[in-house]
């Protein structure tokens, strides 16, 4: 086990609120589109109170580690309110398995706390670097959807500071909760949240791989077997031509136990049985501030992918892995959204019900068609929906892929792409849009009158706003 | 707001019966923008040019809300009003500053008085309607000012030197504007075109180079998407204007055009 960890920690509260000197640049992670805000950083709620009085026509938004791709944590003219300093974990119930921590502590930090406790996360995205707060925004998933739901079906309770300058105290099944979670922080700032946790062994993972030849094999796989893993995301190469298109690796797991551990090979094998919860994910030098446009192209990625393709064993069963290697591999090169260059990438993620794989089919053609220089591709299969009323998962097919900004003809191919999607009753992920036309919101998120009722009903002066509300007339 | 490829929603353009103006907003339109505003002198022109927007619009099936506002560059007392009202209104992405007139370079040097209107219009009142629209756009912490000056005015010649000398001062104005917004959210591109087949220039012969307000509106479209601070079009007459400064005067004198 690890040290006892006293709690709550964090930096003393003390003074005013910390005056900022002028407005900074923000943009989201894929570097696009950066628009100039006042930025707050709170320690307190009272401080957090007082950041929101203070906020002036052009209103405020929650930000917290910048993880979203686009301009959702952005507030163009107006103030932004960095998160990062509510970070205490007030909390940890180790009968009911459930944690409680203020909206800024980061996915990163729980695993760090909670790892040697025994006790994981619910769901974590591909980077640990989220915010509770931003992963109640977002309503983030994660590899283990199709088992267990995204982040919020987690979240049993929550406070949010709206624009009355209430503190408020949500619990599921509220209309204010359900808009809440997944609505871009635009109902108020969540403030503290309480959710539940998973029990592990050991802080490795068991990780089944198989490499699959094409896209069909791999919807027809996924179908099959799913159930069987708590984890499973695909890898899929889109830069394959013919019949290879959508040749994709996968990878499936769930935490080794410890009888896992006992009769295993291997350096990891052996450190894990020695400290069996131990989480010390390294981290690589960051790229230079400014790396060259166009290093990411067709010829470059494609020999990637066909490496990572062919590196990939055919099948492979129960190897161990490292948590961090297995859910977070990018995590370990800090800032690696600058190797796409100044004009920075856009990521595409999108949802289309299961019936509707011929979508699907027809959106991995032209991609491949088009060879996309995208090396983070990956497909997985969602489970049920949530309540949020602007949550993205619903069940179905979902494909992630980034793309340098500065590909010519981009913005017309991706919104070809979005009418495929909205016609094939699917829709996108509002945290990692920067581009979407707002007249295709609609079908693709029938709540979103429910969603603007109830804002104009809780903030009626719309005291909090983003980029991307302004952007898509959230 | 503009989108992650630069495409803005709203537009305002100074000077809306500008041919390289109208052609930019339509690239436009064709993208993501659904609301225009085109302050300009009133009248038929300006009217008519609303219309046309109008009518492609609706043709290609877009809802879009297009406007005009009555502006004029020499009564540069009024911008502040004048613009401030379109602002109020809501967010504008890109402002195009393109309002400009060619003058009569052997008349107006005849002619003071004509001569210091051409230097009103061009530099005068597009430092006073840049000035309100910089101030707006700070205060909205995004936007592009999207400049029009002219290679012109990067070397003064016989030929031109009354129209140079306005587009030259604009040219250093708008340079200067942009290091002042810098690190704001706005930015200012400033956009160089050569001698282009427009209203403006009908009737004058074709310099070297010449392009058209087509081209200038796609070289525009690329700038505000790459965030540019300046853009030639050709591209071809950045580096060809730099020899040309060098050029010795007596050089550069007898040069023909």
């Amino acid at each position: 086990m690890g040290p006892a960890r006293p709690a709550p920690c964090g930096p003393p509260a003390t003074g005013a609120l910390p005056h900022p000197a002028g407005p900074r640049l923000l943009t989201g992670w894929g570097r696009t589109a950066p628009t100039g805000a006042r930025v707050l950083r709170p320690r307190t709620r009272d401080e957090a109170v007082a950041a929101l009085r203070s906020c002036g026509a052009r209103g405020g938004i929650a930000r917290g580690l910048g993880r979203s791709y686009g301009d959702a944590a952005q507030n163009a003219g107006g103030t932004v309110l960095d998160t990062t300093a509510l970070d205490r974990v007030l909390a940890l119930d180790a009968v009911t398995g459930t944690v409680t921590c203020e909206a800024g502590v980061s996915l990163h930090r729980l695993m760090t706390v909670l790892l040697p406790l025994g006790w994981f996360v619910p769901v974590t995205p591909g980077t640990r670097y989220v915010t509770v707060g931003g992963a109640i925004g977002a309503d983030i998933h994660g590899k283990n959807h199709h088992i267990s739901g995204s982040f919020t079906r987690h979240v049993r309770s929550m406070d949010l500071l709206t624009a009355d300058g209430q503190v408020r105290t949500l619990t599921p099944g509220s209309e204010l909760f359900d808009a809440t979670c997944g609505g871009m922080g635009l109902t108020g700032l969540v403030l503290s949240a309480t959710f539940d946790l998973l029990p592990v062994e050991t802080s490795v993972m068991s990780v089944d791989t198989e490499r699959l030849p094409d896209l069909d094999t791999l919807l027809a796989t996924l179908t099959a077997t799913d159930h069987r893993y708590r984890y499973s995301v695909a890898w899929i190469d889109l830069l394959a031509r013919g019949t290879a298109a959508g040749r994709a690796v996968l990878t499936r797991g769930d935490h080794a136990p410890l009888s896992a551990l006992e009769g295993a090979s291997g350096r990891l094998a052996r450190a894990a049985r020695r400290e069996p919860l131990a989480f010390r994910p390294g981290r690589l030098p960051p790229p230079p501030r400014t790396v060259p446009d166009g290093l990411l192209r067709a010829g470059t990625v494609g020999a990637f992918n066909k490496f990572w393709y062919h590196k990939a064993p055919l099948r492979r069963r129960g190897e161990l892995q490292r948590l961090a290697s297995f859910f977070h591999p990018l995590d370990g090169l800090p800032h690696w959204n600058r190797i796409y260059g100044g004009t920075g990438f856009v990521q595409w993620q999108c949802v289309v019900p299961h019936e509707a794989d011929d979508a699907l089919r027809r959106v991995v053609r032209l991609l491949s068609r088009r060879s996309c220089p995208s090396f983070l591709a990956v497909l997985k299969r969602f489970g049920a929906a949530g309540p949020g009323w602007l949550s993205f998962p619903t069940e179905g097919w979902t494909l992630a892929l980034d793309i340098p900004a500065g590909l010519p003809g981009l913005d017309g191919f991706l919104d070809r792409l979005d009418e495929e999607i909205a016609a094939a009753g699917g829709r996108l992920y509002l945290a990692k849009d920067a581009r979407m036309r707002p007249e295709l919101l609609t079908a693709m998120y029938p709540r979103l009158d429910d969603f603007r009722a109830l804002r104009a009903e809780v903030d009626p002066r719309g005291l909090f706003t983003s980029d991307l509300a302004r952007r898509l007339a959230l | 707001m503009k989108d992650a490829f630069g495409s803005p929603q709203s537009l305002l353009v100074l000077g809306g019966t500008s041919d390289i103006a109208l052609a930019t907003v339509r690239r436009f339109l064709a993208r993501r923008t659904r609301t225009v505003w085109l302050a300009g002198r009133p009248g038929p022109r300006l009217d008519e040019a609303a219309a046309t927007l109008r009518r492609e619009a609706t043709a290609h099936g877009a809802q879009v809300t297009v406007r005009t506002v009555a502006f004029d560059a020499l009564a540069c007392e009024s911008h502040e009003e004048v613009l401030g009202k379109v602002f109020a209104e809501g967010d504008i992405d890109v402002v195009l500053l393109a309002f400009g007139v060619l003058g009569d370079q052997r008349a107006d040097e005849q002619d003071p008085t004509a001569a210091v209107r051409v230097v009103r219009t061009n530099y005068v009142g597009a430092v006073s309607a840049g000035l309100v629209c910089a101030r707006a756009l700070r205060t909205q912490g995004h936007g592009s000012l999207v400049v029009l000056s002219s290679v012109a005015g990067v070397r003064a010649r016989r030929a031109n030197f009354l129209y140079g000398s306005s587009k030259a001062g604009l040219d250093a104005f708008a340079q200067g504007l942009s290091d002042a917004l810098h690190g704001t959210g706005a930015h200012v591109l400033v956009v160089r075109p050569g001698f282009v087949h427009t209203r403006m220039t009908a009737g004058l012969p074709a310099a070297p180079l010449a392009t058209t307000p087509g081209a200038v509106a796609d070289a525009v479209v690329q700038g505000v998407r790459r965030r540019a601070g300046t853009v030639w079009v050709p591209g071809a007459l950045g580096p060809l204007m730099s020899l040309l400064r060098l050029l010795p005067r007596p050089l550069f004198r007898r040069l023909p055009g």
